[in-house]
């Protein structure tokens, strides 16, 4: 094992003397005061290699041996991660509590999985099969999921099944399978094994393109800005813009198997909610708790920067794991710019030439590595998985012109931007619905979300001259497009996350609304006066809100939707032709009512 | 024996450099020079190169003057005897009172495990209406009051810290003006309060690297009383003078600057300050009230915009009073659903009809014609500013709530106010008509 002595420090960043061969993100160990501190290599220059410590570097002295470990930071996979609560370094926290009261003690690194729990093993392969990386040797029940024990992805070769274990209880570390190459060599195989975070798992066929659309049941996105299953998105935003709610509605009800919360640098307080009531929640999917299908990663603001950079590796890898599974994975990562501060801090240090706002040159290509690897992928047994990853960005003084929402603009398939002007009003979600944008396909025809987007750029055009002019210099027309508009935004963009019934709106209501709404967007009116207009205007959204606030196909539902269909007729002296033929594209159900 | 350097190699800014081994970083040492002798600490180590930041300023510290390491971490003394005392950045008196050396503790100490935390519960009466009906301050949660010069800030801070419901308070002065220090003093003296708050006081002509010990010290002492069950109020006044302080000494050590001058790591520094606040689960409390001030008002500058990122929500001071819009207490909705059945409700319908008289007021301004609607706006918004807003209205959450009906009522019919039926049965006063 290669040794060496600390000869500097600066901040997080520990300058070892290295005796021997020493591998570039090698993990390895500083003692100091008695404790062995993680740290990376991330710079070796001649015999000197650069390291950022994962802890506090306080107490560290000239001197201080370092031992390496010739190992790449690494997390450990195996059945049991799921519900987890990980630092940065897939640390669990609760087992740290536990262990070391209220405060982070530095040096502690506890065994990620649980090693003394039994599994109930059912062997999927047999002796003489021939089997490589990520193929399934059998399966354990986990929570909800039959979790497959996999051929570790290191074994990229076509290696035998020599011998495998019957049905039964077992134990992470127990052998479960012997493998063997062609030369003869045999390796033993248990339920878990570890994989080095920054490299990309690659044990499948082909990846597909995202086409899919990944509802989550909230009705800006999935109609006007969708994002797809395998796909990539990023919400930026200025502070007190609802990032933060946001991500935590779309994890509790996005259509997805699995769910990773990556909270990278973000306030505790935030994760503390999600950590105390996730456990309590029911998920609608399947009534199980919710927290049986989430790995929550979190390294707060003020927890050791350098894990900050880890942390997200961490959840991707995880992902990466599960989606070998053929499950579908959503990696939220709250937020993208901690990571970046934390990359910049560390670059200031190595004394790299900056970059725009110092933040250090590679910082685009290490952003579209990340969210490379997202992805919905053909596994080698033809089914598939996919993981969508969801980053929020943090932009300084919510100007989006900075580095990091730029180069992470530049690799998503879609652009929820957060609005303060819209958070201001309290119209929640805060997504702009004009400037954010999507190149995936949503759940309803391009050409309705198409001519309502019209309505609401004509609409949002008509209000501004009302600024200037009044509105006794806004002509009928340009009045009621801008209470059309408004109308949009009000009942379908808006949406009340706290309310029971519209906190979440799946599929088949989110279809059957947009076409009663479509219907109201299509008509023609006979007002007189704008007053007229406003009062038939408000009325109407008054019992469209009603409309949505009652449960799907309950009585309610079916008298306020008769009620707005008739009052609607009150008023209606035609359609717009093209209107008419895009909602008979919208086609599905008859124009009926529902039953 | 600890061995005693007297060779200082360089001197650039506040930081020195000397020639030292067995040196650890974070190690405190003495540097005693013909001027007196000041604390100073480990921030870089290179082989036998050890730079000290040094708390009094390097001012007359010459190459000959002795450097004597102390073998330990910056600390502070922690038991009851602080209360009522006063110290300056570097935790000495300055109150003409005993050194306390007793029980010395770490500062900067590591941070509390997410998985320790609860969800804050509990709401801190101020009575002041704006922070009490609008913006409810939750223990726990850590606030910033944005402010532009020349606010009335600390007055604020000073009245918070007199009413408060909570057991301790402990003041973090930062580049304090000397008045204002002396006020501070002065207030909670004749506020009874003295007793139960420690001060740490780093004024605008202390040196300036004692700025940035002076939220260490302040919260290590703060976690202390919270470990021991006590609810602490900590508040900190000014962050913008602490940031500014980082800055200086980041520029001072060669750092990269990243935005506006400002260090890359700012972000990560503040929020290792304001990241102490806590509800520790089965013990105390601290909660964290700061001060940033917005140079030119200006709430993108890098120290508010980052402070906005890490805080729940803030209390935005202009005009003499808190802005109802660009005030947000992230945590409110925790804790006034538990106060009173319509606390959440007026707080609502209020701040809706103040946007809208707002609206109102911007009309009138451009010149266009004012409704019979407008015109009641335009009278609720004068006396929303008088009876709520104005920072001088005293009054406990309940009367304020009184209050508010009573507003509306003088200026609107009850369904005007789009408050639910039930509450206005309930709540209307009953000399306007009474319900529907």
């Amino acid at each position: 094992m290669t040794k060496g002595r600390v000869v500097g420090i600066n901040g997080n960043m520990v300058t070892v003397e290295v005796a021997g061969d020493v591998t570039m993100n090698e993990v390895a160990y500083v003692s100091c005061a008695g404790k062995k501190l993680k740290s990376e290599v991330i710079r070796i220059r001649g015999r000197l290699a650069e390291m950022q410590v994962f802890e506090m570097s306080r107490g560290i002295g000239v001197g201080d041996e370092v031992e390496f470990t010739a190992e790449l930071l690494s997390v450990r996979l195996g059945p049991g991660l799921l519900a987890q609560v990980y630092d940065g370094l897939q640390n669990p926290l609760p087992e740290l509590a536990a262990q070391c009261g209220f405060f982070l003690e530095r040096g502690v690194y506890l065994s990620p999985l649980d090693e003394k729990k039994e599994w109930p093993f059912t062997p999927a392969a047999k002796p003489g099969d021939t089997v490589t990386a990520g193929d399934a040797l059998g399966t354990v029940p986990e929570g909800i999921f039959s979790h497959r024990i996999m051929v570790p992805f290191q074994f990229r070769e076509p290696l035998r099944v020599e011998r495998i274990v019957p049905a039964g209880s077992y134990r992470i570390l127990d052998t479960i399978a012997e493998l063997s190459d062609e030369k003869g060599n045999r390796f033993p195989v248990t339920m878990t094994f570890t994989w080095p975070v920054k490299r990309p798992v690659t044990c499948y066929r082909e990846r597909l393109r995202p086409i899919e659309p990944l509802v989550t049941q909230i009705r800006i996105i999935d109609t006007f800005i969708p994002i797809a299953r395998g796909g990539t998105y990023c919400i930026p935003g200025p502070f007190g813009a609802g990032k933060t709610v946001l991500q935590q509605v779309t994890s509790r009800n996005a259509d997805v198997d699995i769910v990773i919360i990556a909270a990278c640098g973000e306030r505790a307080g935030e994760v503390v909610e999600t950590l105390r009531e996730f456990p309590k929640l029911a998920d609608p999917r399947t009534g199980r708790m919710l927290m049986e299908r989430t790995i929550i990663i979190c390294n707060t603001s003020s927890m050791p920067v350098a894990a900050r950079e880890a942390s997200v590796y961490t959840a991707i890898t995880l992902a990466e794991y599960y989606r070998q599974m053929g499950l579908h994975i959503l990696l939220l990562a709250d937020s993208t710019s901690r990571w970046a501060q934390a990359l910049r801090e560390m670059s200031g240090r190595l004394e790299e030439i900056p970059g725009e706002e110092a933040f250090p040159a590679y910082l685009e290509s290490v952003i579209a590595a990340f969210y490379e690897r997202a992805g919905l992928v053909r596994l080698r047994d033809k089914g598939t998985g996919s993981i969508t990853i969801g980053g929020t960005v943090s932009p300084a003084g919510g100007n989006f012109d900075e580095p990091v929402t730029q180069s992470t603009l530049k690799v998503v398939g879609a652009f929820h931007g957060l609005s303060r002007e819209r958070s201001d009003a309290r119209k929640y979600p805060a997504i702009h619905p004009l400037e954010s944008w999507s190149k995936y396909p949503g759940l309803i025809h391009a050409a309705g979300t198409e001519y309502a987007r019209d309505i609401l750029f004509r609409g949002n055009e008509a209000s501004q001259m009302m600024k200037v002019v009044g509105e006794e210099g806004t002509s009928l027309e340009d009045y009621e497009l801008y209470l059309k508009s408004e109308f949009i935004d009000s009942v379908y963009l808006q949406q009340d996350s706290y309310d029971p019934v519209d906190a979440a709106v799946p599929t088949e209501r989110q279809r059957h609304v947009f076409r009663l709404l479509f219907t109201v967007l299509i008509s023609r009116f006979d007002f007189h006066t704008k007053e007229m207009a406003r009062f038939f205007f408000n009325q109407l959204r008054q019992k469209f809100l009603d409309y949505n606030g009652s449960p799907w196909r309950s009585d309610d539902f079916t008298r306020y939707e008769d009620e707005i269909r008739a009052f609607l007729e009150t008023k209606r002296s035609g359609e717009d032709e093209e209107g008419g033929r895009i909602l008979k594209q919208l086609g599905g159900e008859s124009e009926g009512n529902p039953s | 024996m600890k061995k005693i350097y007297s060779r200082i190699e360089a001197i650039a800014g506040n930081v020195i450099t000397v020639h030292a081994g067995g040196v650890r970083n974070g190690e405190l040492a003495v540097v005693r020079s013909a001027h007196g002798s000041s604390l100073a600490e480990v921030i870089r180590l290179y082989e036998q190169k050890v730079s000290l930041q040094v708390f009094a300023g390097s001012r007359g510290i010459s190459t000959g003057d002795r450097v004597r390491f102390l073998g330990h971490p910056m600390r502070v003394s922690f038991s009851a005897d602080l209360l009522g005392r006063i110290f300056d950045g570097s935790g000495r008196p300055r109150d003409r009172g005993p050194e306390l050396d007793e029980n010395m503790i770490e500062i900067g100490g590591p941070a509390v495990n997410p998985a320790q935390r609860i969800i804050p519960r509990n709401m801190i009466r101020t009575n002041i209406p704006m922070i009490d009906l609008f913006n409810s301050l939750v223990e726990s949660q850590k606030l910033p009051v944005f402010s532009v010069s020349g606010e009335p800030y600390n007055p604020l801070l000073a009245r918070i810290a007199l009413q408060a419901e909570v057991d301790l308070i402990i003041l973090g002065g930062m580049g304090l003006k000397h008045d204002d220090y002396l006020y501070f003093r002065e207030t909670l003296e004749k506020g009874g309060a003295l007793n139960r708050t420690v001060f740490f006081v780093h004024t605008a002509s202390d040196p300036i690297v004692e700025c940035l010990l002076v939220p260490d010290i302040a919260l290590a002492v703060a976690e202390g009383f919270a470990l021991q069950g006590r609810k602490v109020l900590v508040l900190l006044s000014d962050m913008t003078n602490f940031a500014d302080a980082l800055k200086e000494i980041a520029i001072t050590m060669e750092q990269v600057p990243s935005n506006r001058g400002y260090p890359g790591d700012l972000y990560s520094q503040l929020a290792a300050r304001y990241e102490k606040a806590v509800d520790f689960s089965g013990a105390g409390s601290i909660t964290i009230l700061g001060v940033t001030t917005m140079p030119g008002d200006d709430v993108t500058h890098p120290v508010p915009d980052n402070t906005g990122y890490i805080t729940e929500g803030q209390y935005y001071l202009k005009n003499g009073r808190i802005e109802p819009f660009g005030s947000l207490s992230r945590l409110k909705q925790l804790v006034n659903s538990k106060t009173r059945a319509d606390h959440r409700a007026l707080m609502d319908s209020m701040i809706t009809l103040y946007a809208a008289f707002k609206e109102s007021l911007e009309k009138k301004a451009m010149g266009f014609k004012m409704t019979d609607w407008d015109r009641k706006l335009l009278k609720y918004g004068v006396i929303f500013e008088r009876e709520m807003m104005d920072l001088s209205v005293n009054i406990p959450l309940e009367a304020a709530l009184d209050n508010g009906w009573r507003i509306l009522a003088s200026c609107f019919s009850p369904e005007e106010t789009r408050l639910r039926s039930e509450l206005l049965r309930k709540y209307w006063p009953s000399r306007e008509g009474g319900a529907d």
